[in-house]
């Protein structure tokens, strides 16, 4: 063990019901030092930080942290010894204010009584290393995501520990935010914090890691400095073969064929429901893939879920295959050929107690079941039909949707809606939370359903996956729609302007 | 913003308006309903509930229910008139220890054994019932008047009722625990969101364990009070006070997916109801109409169903509005 290390995990095994989730994984941290640890779902990232916290017991192996040997059995004592962990999915109360989500399990006392004021101070304190100011007595549920993540960050630093470990902190952060969160990590690392990084944006990783750990199929298979690995490697190392790519490409997006889109199929002229939404306007032909670009808060999951009839519209008015289209519930959207694969798989999309094929079924249903019995056979087919062209990796159609990784759910999801046979398909953050592998097969899937003929409307916060994927990009900023831009204009420069400064708004013309 | 603070303040305390209501209903309309016997009857009686709602309370707050409060109840007072010779001490401790025993059952299945908390303590309220049953010979155990046991019950001090005393005092307790204590900040987040709380390394198998514990022996309690009240143990009692101990606590404002809660408020849903009862019997005693019991239990009921709706209605409307932002 070098001397320096802070944490050193050597020969971890760890089995899931005889299948082995890590085989003889390793891992050292430095003293103050922010380490990436990358891989694709199912690497065994997460397990091994689970396995670190004693979430899981382990099966094999010597973990030593801090120069001692390292036994905890579960979350709260690793983080009685210096080990506190933001999890990828916000881990919080939301019915409970911020003090508490921060102060829960630390709390101050005074006569052997909760002292709400300095707790309610020291909450305060540490969302002001964030810039955030809030009135911290209110409700967690009341705060946008991003005031969600830096409540479970600060909970986390709070708790003084010697090492932070962050799984995809910044997924629901936008750009300024994500800057507010790396100076934190520099602080850190400058008292002496090491900060475990999983992200899976290559660049993050660069602006503020020192050293880099790849994992493939539970086993370590590179640790690496940040300023001598090159990104095609870390890719490379994580897929475990040599991809190819072309220069300047970082999506599987590629050339369309422009004969491919066909005429208007929806077309949307000046929706509004209030600030966030103000006035949006963009039309998608059938076969063409539509992307909108913006920041946080631009209101773009907004403008679809008023496409597929989850809010109702304030003004403006929508045409679809040539109609006027005014849904007043979801199922209007869904009977006229749209599905929405929402951003928040967790809470709004997969049923994850319930297995693949019902999770895939379930919009089906009605469809599937003559006078309310369901057609059990017709629905098999259709499953193992979508399992194997999306490419699930799962048992079989019986596992439950809560055991597959993040990527392999948003394909149960992209199945749930394909089964539809849908003709307007609205993707928000289709590769959000996945890896690396998983995204590209899921922008190519995008691509040859748009091949098909499928009009697609592509929410995302990724720019190169909006520029490289998009046959047209609108642009919102502020709940207005304020530019437009086909393939060829849409450069980088172009869009992110657009999206910084805004330009006139734009009223998005029929085109032939 | 204004108005949803407005929607979400008339959410919190519009139990505490009703029950204001109620009472300046009764004012006005009936001669004694603010009288010494009056006011007091309603105390003594509704303290037993009050207990076991307390204890209800907690454990809506984690999420969970106990269906067993009511035979416990019986089976408490069924104990303490047992052992009430051996002095008035002694038969509380023996029916607030049998109380703990059959929490302490619950307490295990649901935490150890991970039992639903439905299922569990259907189970245990059977049982419960069951060795009341055989321990009183299927009939009431009178209590020894010798030993002072049925002060706990029929006494008053400083003017008011002894269980009206004990019940305030567990009220206090509830309210301090719920509000500085960890563990009472840990209720309401395993009911908000349990797996985050283990994420937080927060123990809540053991906070889960105290709710369940604390239930029975609260349960225990009010049998207790309802054997020196009335005289003897009463095995048969208690049917049904698990069903108005968690419409108090569901008049209260306390969610029933737990994480939301209050011990204030569960204190006013039982005064309501009790109250509405009250309200009920004067009603039928100025002659104008007459009410038989069940017509009495069907009223309750459509009061609580209108509670529970216009609940549901003002939360909706409070997030709707906290959502535009």
């Amino acid at each position: 063990m070098d001397t320096d290390d802070l944490l050193s995990m050597t020969g971890i095994d760890k089995r899931f019901a005889g299948i082995p989730a890590l085989s003889a994984a390793s891992f050292s941290v430095r003293r103050g030092e922010v380490h990436a640890l990358i891989g694709q779902n199912g690497a065994g990232k997460s397990t091994l930080i689970k396995v670190l916290t004693g979430y899981h017991r382990r099966d094999a192996g010597d973990v030593a942290f801090d120069g001692k040997p390292f036994e905890v059995s579960s979350p709260q004592q690793a983080q009685a010894n210096g080990i506190s962990t933001i999890y990828q999915e916000i881990n919080l109360v939301p019915y409970r204010s911020i003090t508490e989500n921060i102060c829960l399990g630390r709390e101050k006392r005074k006569f052997g009584f909760l002292d709400w004021s300095a707790m309610h101070r020291e909450a305060e304190g540490l969302l002001q290393r964030f810039n955030i100011r809030v009135d911290v007595r209110r409700p967690l549920m009341e705060f946008n995501t991003a005031t969600q993540q830096m409540v479970a960050i600060a909970r986390a630093i709070g708790f003084s520990a010697k090492l932070v470990i962050m799984d995809e902190p910044t997924s629901s952060l936008d750009e300024r935010e994500v800057g507010v969160l790396f100076n934190v990590i520099r602080q850190l690392k400058q008292e002496g914090v090491s900060v475990v990084f999983v992200s899976h944006k290559l660049d993050e990783l660069y602006a503020v890691c020192d050293r880099v750990t790849i994992m493939r199929d539970g086993k370590t298979i590179k640790t690496a400095r940040m300023d001598e690995i090159e990104k095609i490697d870390l890719v490379s190392s994580m897929l475990g073969r040599n991809i190819e790519r072309t220069e300047g490409h970082a999506t599987a997006f590629s050339a369309r064929d422009e004969t491919k889109i066909g005429k208007v199929l929806l077309s949307a002229g000046n929706l509004a429901i209030g600030q966030i939404v103000q006035d949006v306007s963009f039309n998608i032909r059938s076969g063409e893939i539509a992307g909108f670009a913006g920041l946080l808060g631009a209101g773009r999951t907004e403008t679809a879920r008023l496409v597929f009839g989850i809010d109702r519209l304030r003004a403006g008015e929508m045409h679809y295959g040539g109609k006027v289209f005014d849904p007043k519930r979801p199922s209007d959207a869904i009977a006229a050929g749209m599905g929405f694969c929402t951003e928040d798989r967790k809470s709004e999309g997969i049923v994850p107690e319930m297995s693949v094929a019902e999770n895939m079924m379930l919009a089906l249903m009605p469809k599937l079941s003559k006078s309310g019995i369901i057609d059990e056979k017709a629905q098999r087919e259709i499953v193992e039909r979508f399992i194997k062209q999306l490419g699930i990796k799962c048992s079989g159609p019986d596992q439950k949707v809560r055991e597959l990784s993040g990527g392999n759910q948003q394909k149960v999801l992209l199945g749930r809606w394909l089964a539809m046979n849908p003709r307007l398909l609205i993707l928000d953050e289709p590769t959000r939370g996945i890896d690396v592998g998983a995204k590209g097969e899921i922008q190519s899937l995008i691509k040859s359903l748009a091949d098909q003929g499928l009009a697609v409307l592509m929410i995302s916060s990724e720019l190169e996956e909006v520029i490289e994927g998009a046959d047209r990009v609108f642009v919102l900023r502020e709940g207005i729609s304020v530019a437009e831009f086909d393939r060829a204009a849409a450069t980088e420069d172009a869009v992110m302007g657009a999206m910084a400064h805004g330009n006139a708004p734009v009223i998005a013309e029929a085109r032939p | 913003m204004t108005r949803s603070k407005l929607l979400s303040l008339l959410g919190s305390y519009g139990v505490v308006l009703a029950l204001l209501l109620l009472i300046l209903f009764g004012w006005l309309r009936y001669d004694y309903f603010l009288g010494f016997f009056n006011i007091t009857s309603v105390l003594r009686y509704n303290s037993m509930f009050a207990l076991v709602a307390l204890g209800m309370c907690f454990v809506i707050m984690t999420g969970g229910i106990d269906l067993s409060v009511g035979s416990t109840a019986a089976l408490g007072s069924v104990v303490a008139a047992l052992f009430s010779p051996q002095g008035a001490w002694i038969g509380l401790g023996a029916g607030v220890g049998a109380g703990l025993c059959v929490g302490l059952v619950n307490a295990t299945l649901v935490t150890r054994l991970k039992i639903m908390p439905f299922v569990a303590t259907l189970a245990t309220m059977l049982a419960a019932s069951g060795t009341a049953l055989l321990l009183a010979d299927n009939q009431s155990v009178s209590v020894s008047y010798e030993s002072g046991f049925t002060t706990l019950g029929q006494d008053n001090l400083l003017g008011f009722p002894i269980p009206a005393w004990i019940a305030l005092a567990a009220y206090v307790v509830g309210w301090v625990v719920l509000n500085f204590t960890s563990t009472g900040r840990g209720v309401l987040a395993v009911g908000g969101n349990e797996d985050a709380t283990r994420m937080m390394g927060l123990p809540a198998d053991r906070i889960k364990f105290l709710v369940y514990l604390a239930s029975g022996g609260l349960a225990g309690l009010a049998g207790v009070i309802l054997a020196a009240q009335f005289g003897a143990g009463q095995p048969i009692e208690g049917v049904g006070w698990e069903l108005f101990a968690i419409a108090a606590v569901v008049v209260g404002g306390t969610l029933l997916t737990g994480g939301v809660g209050s011990v204030g408020a569960t204190l006013a849903g039982v005064l309501l109801l009790g109250i509405l009862f009250n309200v009920l019997n004067f009603e039928n005693g100025k002659g104008w109409i007459s009410l038989s019991a069940y017509w009495q239990s069907v009223i309750r009921g459509l009061f609580l169903l209108i509670v529970v709706i216009l609940q549901a209605k003002l939360s909706a409307r409070s997030t709707a509005a906290v959502k535009e932002y």
